[in-house]
């Protein structure tokens, strides 16, 4: 079996309609993604890197795929609006694949850039073909998957020395009457010592479809720049979702990404950083909370290219039901890069007999003058505290629940937005408690609630 | 036992250290049998048949042998194993014994190389208290102890022997814990294994001495395929000990071994291994491949199995002790030190398999890269869906002492239930400057300090090694650092 073939053979079959609805830039590379598709094989389970996750089961089942770009009806700027209290967004929307603004998005003009590609290609063409596709690794069949098929896509510039006022909030809704699979694309360039924080959120509105969402973030962080990207996943258990972020630093860049996992079906996140200058700081962040059949997979690789950086790494997971989680992370230092600082950590929580977690920290150093460590833990709450909490006269269940609120705060506690940060402890306080329904608990949350 | 170094001994060490590159590295000129090299299903034949063995022995040789044309060498180690001509071996080399009359009398030479190497194979050296068996190339040349042993109702010899004396103790438990199709080189090892140790316990009996196992490479161009299988019976207690040194050649030996180990019912075996293997020289020219697979099953509650491994020789080491916890409330420990210089390459950790209720596990490894060299720490801790109750932590550290070597890790958890408690920690980072410098003004040189800290660093494994091992893994921790400071 290989679930590659029906999509090359789509591609094959309906190339015109592809090409002609994408910007030319997009075209160039597809076919160096044909070429490496052809001997590709998506990995199985057990596969390197892949112990508890199976890719080609996820991309075998039969997607539709709206290569001729028909509009969907569904107006999502109609449908929702931000209501994280406190903060102003400029909010952006994703439905399926086709990009939307909203009036809020205006209040950036004349300072950072938020174009689809169809515009950017037009708009800023040297950009454009200076950073698309060079930092996503083809020898991943995902990502050559998605060079292949992918039609438009986001292109956020944040000129030298720009700080963005406002939080860039881009919500990802899948909204189709049938099965469907979309390429999502990002390509982030942020100039010297510029700033922007960056929210996505991904949320699916019909709990009784397949969606496959095979997204490719490329993120360019250049001397001196401080970049945050939140990406919180909220989407239905018919949801599946494979996402791969690339990120290149430069010298004395500041990058947080942070990985929201609160309701899915099935999700691999994928986070490839080459920290190629020095004095830069990495810091990845990951909290999952599963539960039912919920599958979450995270792998990370930080390659310290240069000396005297700075990378910290935390997730955590907490599985109940029969939920699976995996982590897989290495951290490369290349010979002569003295003075690297490289934490990973990864704590979780089995809450069920049946839950199960897979967890593989590695690390892979080739200079000595380093301070590296990693940690990793599978546990359960500590008795002693549900012991005492009991005692003063809190009920199991609610013990339970401060307990593993208080477990993932300090990843919470990393966001460097107040106002998400309040938000999200809100959400998980309501994500433990069972009361999150999917909608009501987004973000940008939904008109009629 | 074995007198403890005193004080004033410790200069002659220092001193040693500091001439000795690889001091075994010798070699004894002594008449010895080597078949042809190549390797097809009439060598395997006469290995069979050269050491006397029954049908079912050579049925399973040629099994494994069968199923070893069918693999390919693995090649996901962190390590750069070349292609080896396995034509280009010899699989049998024994020594010529002489016979004297009906006592089976030693080579006065082969008593001298293991003289030498310090393992007293005459029994009237037995104040050093421990039963060796002595294995040259492919046979085992000298069993000590073992009408002692016997009156225990302890076994301990060859396995070749063991194979005559006591078939159905062999038959039971060979190839159960590590079978023929486990993996490439344990296949291999199937097909052509020439000799080791093979050790019963019975039921109740505790071993009063160390049992030891010395393994000497001598004959060139040939490899050395040994078998060693210990089983523990009900409350039985063995603590053994394996060392092993090889002569200095320009071309690369092979050696691959397994080990299987087996513990009912509130046993407990020790395995300490110290492994001084030739690394090679200083341009990374020659030294042993050591691919060695070894796996021990608790198979009773209670039962308790302890790796210890003091790993400091050869080229390239790719060897993971593992311990399947199949009996509840059972315990698995693995404590290591691994120490890389010049051009060697290590891949060494272990494989903690929980499926007892409330079973435990401790692995602590400790990796020192100089050089060039390379240090990996490789492990798994899986946790069975239905062994509930369980704990394991795991603590590997790696120390940097040169900025051309690297050392990695590389481990996998896996917990399939919600009782279970994992925990795994690492570190890597370059020796303290802090620390040499101390040392330095109170007038230690900078080696000997680097020494003194290295020995610090690998105490919490050392501590577990048996006395006279201990003293022996101190030293050659020194001596393997030789030249890889300043």
């Amino acid at each position: 079996m290989n679930a590659l073939k029906q999509y090359i053979d789509l591609y094959d079959e309906s190339r015109e309609a592809i090409e002609q609805q994408s910007p030319a830039l997009l075209n160039n590379l597809r076919r160096v993604a044909r070429e490496h598709l052809e001997t590709a094989r998506l990995p199985r389970k057990g596969s390197e890197d892949y112990e508890a996750t199976d890719l080609e089961a996820v991309f075998a089942h039969d997607y539709g795929v709206n290569v001729n770009r028909l509009p969907f009806d569904a107006d999502p700027a109609e449908a929702f609006h931000c209501d994280v209290p406190n903060m102003s967004t400029c909010l952006y929307y994703s439905s399926n694949d086709a990009f939307h603004s909203s009036p809020t998005a205006e209040r950036n003009i004349g300072q950072v850039v938020v174009e689809p590609f169809s515009m950017a290609a037009v708009d800023y063409p040297e950009l454009m073909n200076a950073y698309y596709g060079q930092l996503a690794r083809m020898t991943d069949p995902t990502v050559a998957l998605n060079t292949l098929l992918v039609q438009d896509g986001l292109f956020i510039y944040v000129p030298d020395g720009v700080v963005a006022e406002r939080p860039i909030q881009l919500v990802n809704i899948f909204n189709a009457a049938l099965d469907m699979m979309v390429q999502r694309r990002l390509l982030i360039v942020v100039g010297k010592n510029a700033s922007i924080k960056l929210l996505a959120c991904d949320h699916t509105q019909s709990p009784d479809y397949h969606y496959l969402n095979n997204q490719v973030v490329e993120i360019v962080a250049m001397q001196g720049s401080t970049i945050d990207y939140y990406d919180m996943e909220e989407s239905t258990p018919l949801t599946r979702r494979v996402s791969s972020i690339y990120v290149d630093q430069h010298e004395g860049s500041n990058v947080l990404i942070d990985g929201i996992t609160l309701i899915n079906g099935f999700t691999r996140n994928n986070y490839h950083v080459e920290v190629n200058g020095e004095h830069a700081e990495t810091r990845l962040l990951g909290m999952t909370i599963a539960s039912g059949e919920q599958h979450v997979d995270s792998h990370t690789f930080i390659s310290h290219n240069a000396p005297r950086c700075h990378s910290n790494e935390m997730f955590k997971y907490v599985l109940n039901d029969s939920a699976v989680g995996a982590f897989a992370g290495k951290i490369l230092v290349k010979p002569d890069c003295p003075r690297v600082e490289a934490y990973q950590g990864n704590r979780n929580i089995c809450g069920a007999p049946t839950a199960k977690m897979y967890t593989k920290p590695q690390l892979e150093i080739y200079t000595d003058d380093v301070m590296c460590s990693h940690g990793s833990a599978v546990g359960q709450l500590d008795e002693d505290a549900l012991f005492y909490m009991r005692t003063r006269g809190i009920g199991i269940d609610e013990a339970r629940r401060l307990l593993m609120q208080a477990f993932v705060a300090d990843v919470i506690d990393g966001v460097r937005l107040d106002a998400l940060k309040d938000r999200l402890h809100y959400l998980v306080e309501k994500r433990f408690a069972g009361t999150l329904s999917n909608c009501s608990s987004c973000m940008a949350a939904c008109r009629k609630n | 036992m074995k007198e403890i170094e005193k004080p004033e001994k410790g200069n002659q060490i220092i001193e040693e250290a500091a001439q000795a590159e690889y001091k075994y590295g010798f070699v004894t000129d002594i008449e010895t049998e080597v078949i042809p090299k190549g390797l097809d299903e009439d060598v395997v034949r006469r290995i069979s048949a050269l050491k006397g063995e029954p049908e079912w022995l050579l049925e399973f040789r040629l099994k494994a042998y069968r199923h070893w044309l069918t693999l390919k060498a693995p090649t996901w180690g962190h390590v750069h194993v070349p292609e080896i001509d396995y034509q280009d071996i010899s699989y049998y080399a024994a020594p010529r014994q002489k016979k004297q009359g009906e006592v089976k009398e030693i080579d006065p030479e082969l008593k001298k190389t293991f003289d030498k190497l310090g393992i007293p194979l005459e029994e009237q050296m037995r104040l050093s208290g421990m039963a060796v068996d002595a294995v040259m190339d492919s046979v085992s040349v000298k069993t000590t102890y073992r009408e002692r042993l016997a009156e225990l109702g302890v076994i301990f010899c060859s396995i070749s022997e063991a194979v005559k004396d006591y078939p159905d103790l062999v038959r039971k438990y060979l190839g159960k814990v590590v079978p023929y199709t486990d993996n490439f080189y344990a296949a291999l090892n199937s097909a052509v294994f020439s000799d080791g140790s093979f050790v019963y316990i019975p039921k109740g009996v505790r071993c009063p001495m160390e049992l030891s196992t010395y393994f000497r490479i001598n004959a060139a161009q040939t490899g050395q395929f040994e078998r060693t299988l210990i089983v523990a019976d009900d409350d039985a207690y063995v603590s053994y000990l394996e060392g092993c040194t090889a002569p200095m050649r320009d071309e690369n030996q092979l050696h691959a071994a397994i080990v299987e180990i087996i513990v009912e019912d509130r046993a407990e075996v020790k395995y300490s291994t110290v492994q001084n293997w030739y690394p090679g020289d200083k341009d990374g020219k020659g030294g042993i491949y050591n691919l060695v697979t070894k796996r021990g099953l608790c198979r009773g509650d209670h039962s308790k199995l302890s790796w210890t491994q003091v790993e400091t020789g050869s080229a390239i080491t790719w060897k993971y002790p593992s311990c399947v916890l199949k009996g509840d409330h059972s315990v698995g420990e693995f404590y290591s030190v691994a120490l890389t210089n010049n051009w060697q390459e290590a891949d060494t950790g272990t494989k903690m398999i929980h499926l007892g209720k409330n079973s435990t596990s401790t692995i602590v490894s400790k990796g020192i890269s100089a050089g060039h060299s390379q240090n990996s720490y490789r492990g798994m801790v899986k946790i069975a869906p239905k062994a509930t109750g369980c704990r394991n932590f795991t603590q590997c550290d790696s120390l940097l002492l040169s900025d051309t070597s690297g050392a990695h890790t590389f481990p996998v958890i896996e917990v399939g239930n919600d009782t279970s408690v994992v925990e795994h920690e690492a570190t890597t980072s370059k020796i303290n400057e802090d620390q040499i410098f101390y040392c330095n003004q109170r007038g230690i040189s900078t080696e000997d300090a680097v020494g003194l800290i290295v020995n610090g660093y690998a105490k919490e494994v050392m501590a577990k090694l048996p006395m006279e091992f201990a003293v022996e893994a101190q030293k050659l921790l020194s001596v393997s650092l030789e030249g890889s400071v300043g």
